[in-house]
């Protein structure tokens, strides 16, 4: 793969209604900033995708309504609709094609203004399984039973997850639900669906992304502090519900190994310095922990245990805090490779890892994990 | 049973509505409370290229640029481009069928750079041409969205 | 190192206005196995498929999740796009550049729509800003009746002219088995439809259709080994210009002058006219037929129905436009503009039966949609430099 780098990020704090925002303000916003980062004008960047979605935007074409605030005037411009990170490798392809040197990657979503649970309904097949009331909860709790009953992970170990992250929010100003909990708080939380308690589910958000990719020319001319594109990797497991093993992530697994053999990795949990990921429920992170080979089958709840994953731990896992305290779907991926940039540079704060040379960034689409996409990003 | 005799079924998508509250942001809000309270239609500047846009947003697509200053704009204006709607569709503000025909317009209001769409009156069709004056019929209960303004008619200015 | 890329192979279901045999997967599934049978490629062969469609029209979200049984995708990347009218365009752009990337050799590039499963208008409509536009909007229709009226006034363009349009495609369509509307008509008959949006009436306007289509790209690397008459992408161009349709200028297609003049320039085109050898437009209705000629520079501003009259435009013209029959006669919207470029590669592949164009070197496809967007993509027989 050529060198390719992201050279700016920018996004706004992640809250649970903007009231006075519109999608384009929000965009605006994060583009602005990005921009700024990157010390860049807008007419440096010569393409944008935007990652919008026409149920969370309630409107067809959603990407209307923030093309003038990613700066599309008179310059080639796509959307992929799926969860950030799937938009930002869409936009690397573009420079990696030698069509394109700077590719602005925008992603938005206000869950503040729709009823998420028909949102994510409308996700499920319209004749056999919409019908039954399956959502984002119900089904990710299906998920979540056949996952712990196969390896015999504990409520308190998903508990923990969330202890730890809604923790890790405390040093991020973007983030949404900075919280101290304990594993009490947990699990004595709301039964949402069994397993899942209100405390194991990220909350609705409203926020948004904006990140500037550009070949090695570009950034060298504009960063001094590039961080390179080392692999990328997604894949997507069967559709139906029961046509899959919910207990295993293999399309993860998938994903994750094309993305390590770009990059090199044979060991990710000894190579890779800090790991940002989507947990969308608390047991989602010790499956996906597993799915990226950063522990056995079966063994995320001890690795969660171990203080591994804390901030202070060998492989620290989603030191912002994570989607359990701050979740806009679809800008959710991309504030993930947000978040690992600012650790690779150095300049992430407050939750700075000393010392990143390596990090992970990841991203999913669809019910239950159906569909993964890997990013390696390093010095 | 033969392909062609074969029954073959379709599934409604039920009786949720999707519902959706959608922040008009503040620009736009000024400029819908500034109607609904005032009868008055706002716009806004781009410091770059002084294009003034209506409705007011927050930024000029072409310059990439925040705007920030407001100009009152006047109620009436010129019709750049306009149809005549014959055919009947569901309306998604209501759910019904929107009544034809209607006319429907893209109106340079004056002191303005862009366009605003809205409903023009038809009565007298002879009068609707491109080019013609046309001015804001306001609504007489007005409640802070674009039904605000009834229609744009045609005047003799 | 970046790839250059070509298409080796398309696929597409029989356009029809409904398709009550098959639910949407089912569709996706049928031109998929076509373009498969086409390359005589198996699924195990594809390592990416890139799917889009317009999700209010059918109500599914994550269309490239649900659509995994028919398109192809089971444990491979998988990603959707979406931008409206130009989705199916979209789609070949994204094509084109995921596996010029060189991360990936073949990719399954998929449009469909299943528009019978929904109120069309009604769909549209909640396309534009729920505050401004959506209030008064009358769907695509209505944005085109505006266009049609301005260009009318501008040029002194007559209903007839538009008409001449449609009486063209219409009887393209009768040589291609794949479109929906196979029936000849005349200037009268279009005139005296019934009028929707002045000046547009209804033969004025394309249909929705049930439909779906697969065009299989692939690298230089494999290109040849799989076809023998693989088709090069030159280049693709797009413009997405307007958030709003008070913005939009409807003086001309402002977005597709914009892409197209990028293109040549790219591709070194200097006379669209002599150079290009075939398009297959997106043009959703009559007017489009004649104004966005005149966008793309095939001649000067208010000269277009002379072109048409005078035959330039048709099959045996100088620039045949729409040999396929065009939107006018099939318009599942999804794939639309997917199916411009599956039918230009069809016709460089010399595949095209009874609406082959002897000897296309090269070609154009466009995509329309959104708030007056424009994307185009330029084909050649010969490999890019």
């Amino acid at each position: 793969m050529e060198r390719t780098a992201i050279i700016g990020i920018g996004m706004t704090k992640q809250e649970r209604r903007k009231e006075s925002e519109t999608f384009s303000d929000m965009v605006f916003e994060a583009v602005t900033k990005a921009l700024n980062d990157a010390e860049m004008t807008i007419k440096d960047i010569d393409n944008i995708v935007t990652g919008c979605n026409d149920f969370w935007d309630g409107r067809t074409i959603s990407s209307m309504a923030v093309g003038d605030a990613s700066g599309a005037w008179d310059k080639n411009i796509s959307c992929v609709e799926g969860d950030g990170t799937f938009v930002a490798l869409y936009g690397l392809t573009r420079i990696l094609s030698g069509s394109y040197r700077a590719t602005l990657i925008t992603a938005h979503s206000k869950g503040s203004e729709s009823i998420s649970s028909l949102i994510t309904n409308a996700m499920f097949d319209p004749i056999y399984t919409r019908p039954l009331g399956l959502d984002a909860i119900t089904s990710s709790a299906l998920q979540a039973k056949c996952y712990m009953d196969k390896y015999g992970i504990t409520e308190e170990q998903c508990a923990m997850v969330s202890v730890k992250n809604h923790r890790n929010a405390k040093n991020n100003p973007y983030s949404q639900l900075p919280m101290d909990l304990s594993v009490k708080d947990v699990l004595n939380s709301r039964r949402l669906a069994d397993p899942i308690k209100l405390l194991d589910a990220s909350p609705i958000t409203d926020g948004a992304c904006a990140i500037i990719l550009a070949d090695e020319g570009m950034a060298k001319r504009f960063s001094k502090h590039p961080v390179w594109i080392r692999g990328v990797g997604f894949c997507a497991d069967a559709y139906h519900l029961g046509d899959r093993d919910l207990a295993e992530c293999k399309s993860l697994e998938k994903a994750a190994k094309t993305a390590y053999r770009m990059a090199g990795i044979e060991n990710p949990f000894k190579e890779i310095d800090v790991a940002e990921i989507y947990d969308a429920f608390s047991y989602q992170e010790l499956m996906w922990s597993e799915g990226l080979g950063f522990c056995e089958k079966g063994e995320g709840g001890k690795l969660v245990e171990s203080g591994k994953t804390e901030m202070g731990g060998s492989m620290p896992i989603n030191p912002s805090g994570g989607c359990l305290s701050a979740h806009a779907v679809i800008a959710a991926g991309l504030i993930r490779i947000a978040e690992a940039v600012l650790q690779v540079r150095g300049g992430a704060g407050k939750r700075q890892i000393p010392d990143v040379k390596t990090g992970l960034a990841h991203g999913i689409n669809g019910p239950c994990g159906q569909s993964h996409c890997v990013w390696i990003l390093g010095e | 049973m033969s392909e062609k005799e074969m029954e073959l079924l379709t599934k409604g998508s039920g009786e949720a509505e999707q519902p959706f509250r959608y922040s008009v942001g503040r620009w736009g809000s000024k400029f819908l409370i500034e109607l609904r309270d005032h009868k008055k239609l706002l716009g806004i500047r781009c410091p770059k290229c002084q294009k003034v846009y209506v409705p007011p947003r927050q930024v000029c697509s072409p310059c990439f640029q925040r705007m920030e200053e407001l100009v009152e704009l006047s109620d009436k204006g010129t019709l750049m481009a306009f149809t005549i709607i014959r055919f009947s569709f569901i309306d998604p503000e209501t759910g019904i069928t929107r009544p034809v025909p209607y006319g429907y317009g893209f109106i340079k209001l004056d002191g303005c750079d862009n366009s605003f769409q809205h409903f023009i009156n038809i009565e007298d069709e002879s009068k609707v041409k491109i080019g013609a004056r046309v001015q804001a019929v306001f609504s007489e209960e007005r409640k802070g969205n674009l039904m605000d303004i009834k229609y744009f008619e045609m005047i003799d200015d | 190192m970046a790839k250059r890329v070509a298409i080796v192979g398309t696929g597409q279901t029989y356009h029809k206005s409904k398709r009550l045999d098959v639910n949407g997967v089912e569709l996706i599934h049928e031109a998929v196995a076509r373009a498969l049978e086409d390359t005589e490629l198996t699924r195990d062969d594809i390592d990416l498929v890139i799917i889009g469609n317009m999700d209010h029209f059918e109500g599914i979200n994550y269309v490239d999740m649900w659509s995994i049984d028919g398109s192809g995708g089971f444990m491979k990347p998988t990603i959707k796009l979406t931008t409206g009218g130009t989705t199916g365009s979209t789609l070949a752009i994204a094509g084109y550049h995921m596996v010029a990337s060189g991360l990936f050799n073949k990719a399954l590039v998929i449009g469909w729509e299943k528009n019978s499963e929904s109120d069309t208008t009604a769909a549209i409509n909640t396309a534009f800003d729920p505050i401004w536009d959506r209030l008064t909007f009358a769907g695509a229709i209505g944005a085109l009746a505006v266009e049609a009226s301005a260009y009318m006034d501008d040029y002194g363009i007559t209903e007839r002219d538009a008409a001449r349009v449609v009486v063209r495609d219409r009887k393209n369509a009768c040589n291609n088995p794949y479109a929906h509307l196979r029936k000849e008509v005349t200037i009268e008959e279009v005139l005296s439809s019934p009028m929707l949006c002045d000046p547009v009436k209804l033969l004025d306007m394309c249909p929705r259709s049930d439909g779906a289509c697969a065009v299989i790209f692939a690298s230089e690397d494999v290109a040849e080994k799989i076809t023998d008459t693989p088709v090069w992408i030159w280049g693709t161009a797009n413009r997405h210009l307007y958030s709003y349709i008070n913005d939009v200028n409807f003086h001309g297609l402002q977005s597709l002058k914009n892409a197209s003049m990028e293109l040549y320039q790219k591709c070194g085109i200097k006379e669209p006219l002599k150079e290009i050898d075939v398009i297959e437009l997106y043009q959703p209705y009559s007017f489009g037929g004649l104004l966005w000629l005149e966008s793309m520079g095939l001649c000067k501003e208010g000269e277009a129905p002379k072109l048409v009259w005078d035959g330039v435009t048709d099959m045996d013209g100088e620039l045949p436009v729409n040999p396929s029959g065009g939107v006018i006669a099939t318009n599942p919207i999804g794939a639309t503009g997917l199916i411009r470029c599956a039918e230009v590669a069809r016709q460089m592949m010399g595949k095209a039966g009874e609406h082959q164009v002897p000897n296309v070197k090269i070609a154009i496809s466009t995509g329309f949609g959104g708030c007056m967007w424009s994307d185009i993509l330029l084909y050649g027989k010969d490999k890019p430099y």
